[in-house]
């Protein structure tokens, strides 16, 4: 099992965010972790790339705690950028080349290209849909074990989204995981895997996406504006 | 090769229809080797996991068979391709009939349109 919680709560301050969450990850998936606004989505994803602490219970990645094991390993790409705006995508490229011992800088040359992004650009010269390309290439070119993407594609508009769903299918590494926690179910629904729905810091499903479909007769974007319904 | 998925039904299911509709119609050749599981959902555009769950299903009806070594075949089982190829004329001609019943032709009248217009 790649990623296991047990009873994993998390507060923060009296406000209970994660309530006692027990889930199991297999390796080879790709998941999508659904949820509406405040279900606790980010929450568990700095949970498992060890930048918040559980309040109780544990998760696991590869039996171990999140740690310096367990990042090398993932690669993550946060719902905030934190790259620095001066400089240019090749240079970031060979920080990234020299910071992680996975990182295959082949594979980012080729995204670029096939994506029409000049490396000699710099981050700020970009749009925001660009800069998010930017940083879904420079994580998806990790040989990563795991990759966590929180909130990919946002800013991309709709044709490029399907383009950028087929790159991030044909070049993860065979036996990987994707998590990928979005709002945009039907544009990524057909990539999916599994589907984990999550409400008021709870897991209330976790299935195959064509199960549920199965089960449901309805899209996963259509099951979840039932379920999630305000 | 371009095929469109609907949302609302499981994926595997469409993959298994669409493939079985290759073999039946000949497009994919008796005997002959099939694309590897990475090919076909690059080239489809689907996860290959999902993939891998509709040539298992198109193995269990037999349809198509793995070599261990060597990749996936089609069946060389003419009698199979035969049956299957009569179930689905049955089903869309009994299809055909109900609406036509519907909209209050006889069988005759039936067979005329299908001469005429077929």
């Amino acid at each position: 099992m790649l990623i296991e919680c047990k009873k994993l709560c998390k507060n923060y301050g009296a406000k209970k965010v994660l309530k006692n969450i027990n889930l199991n990850i297999e390796k080879g998936k790709i998941v999508g972790l659904l949820g509406p606004n405040g279900s606790g989505k980010t929450t568990f994803i700095k949970l498992l790339n060890d930048l918040l602490v559980p309040t109780s219970g544990e998760v696991l990645i590869n039996g171990k705690k999140p740690g310096i094991e367990s990042k090398k390993i993932i690669s993550y790409l946060p719902e905030r950028t934190y790259l620095d705006n001066n400089l240019k995508v090749e240079e970031i490229i060979e920080f990234f080349e020299d910071f992680y011992e996975d990182f295959d800088s082949k594979i980012a040359f080729k995204l670029l290209k096939k994506l029409k992004i000049d490396p000699k650009d710099k981050l700020k010269t970009m749009s925001k849909g660009t800069k998010e390309k930017v940083q879904l290439i420079l994580v998806m070119s990790r040989r990563a074990e795991l990759y966590i993407l929180d909130e990919p594609i946002g800013g991309v508009d709709p044709a490029a989204r399907d383009y950028i769903l087929d790159t991030i299918m044909e070049n993860f590494n065979q036996g990987a995981t994707i998590l990928i926690s979005t709002h945009l179910i039907s544009d990524i629904e057909r990539i999916l895997d599994d589907v984990i729905f999550i409400q008021d810091g709870q897991i209330k499903e976790h299935d195959s996406a064509d199960q549920l479909r199965k089960k449901h007769n309805k899209s996963i974007d259509m099951i979840f504006r039932e379920e999630f319904k305000c | 090769m371009n095929w469109i998925f609907d949302n609302d039904r499981p994926i595997y299911v469409q993959l298994v229809e669409q493939l079985e509709m290759d073999i039946l119609s000949g497009n994919y050749p008796l005997g002959s080797k099939l694309p590897s599981v990475r090919e076909l959902a690059d080239l489809l555009k689907v996860n290959p996991n999902t993939m891998q769950r509709a040539f298992l299903e198109l193995e269990n009806k037999g349809l198509v068979f793995t070599k261990r070594t060597s990749g996936r075949f089609v069946t060389e089982n003419k009698n199979l391709i035969d049956d299957l190829r009569e179930e689905y004329a049955k089903k869309s001609v009994g299809a055909f009939k109900k609406s036509m019943q519907q909209l209050g032709f006889s069988e005759e009248e039936m067979l005329d349109h299908v001469k005429e217009k077929g």
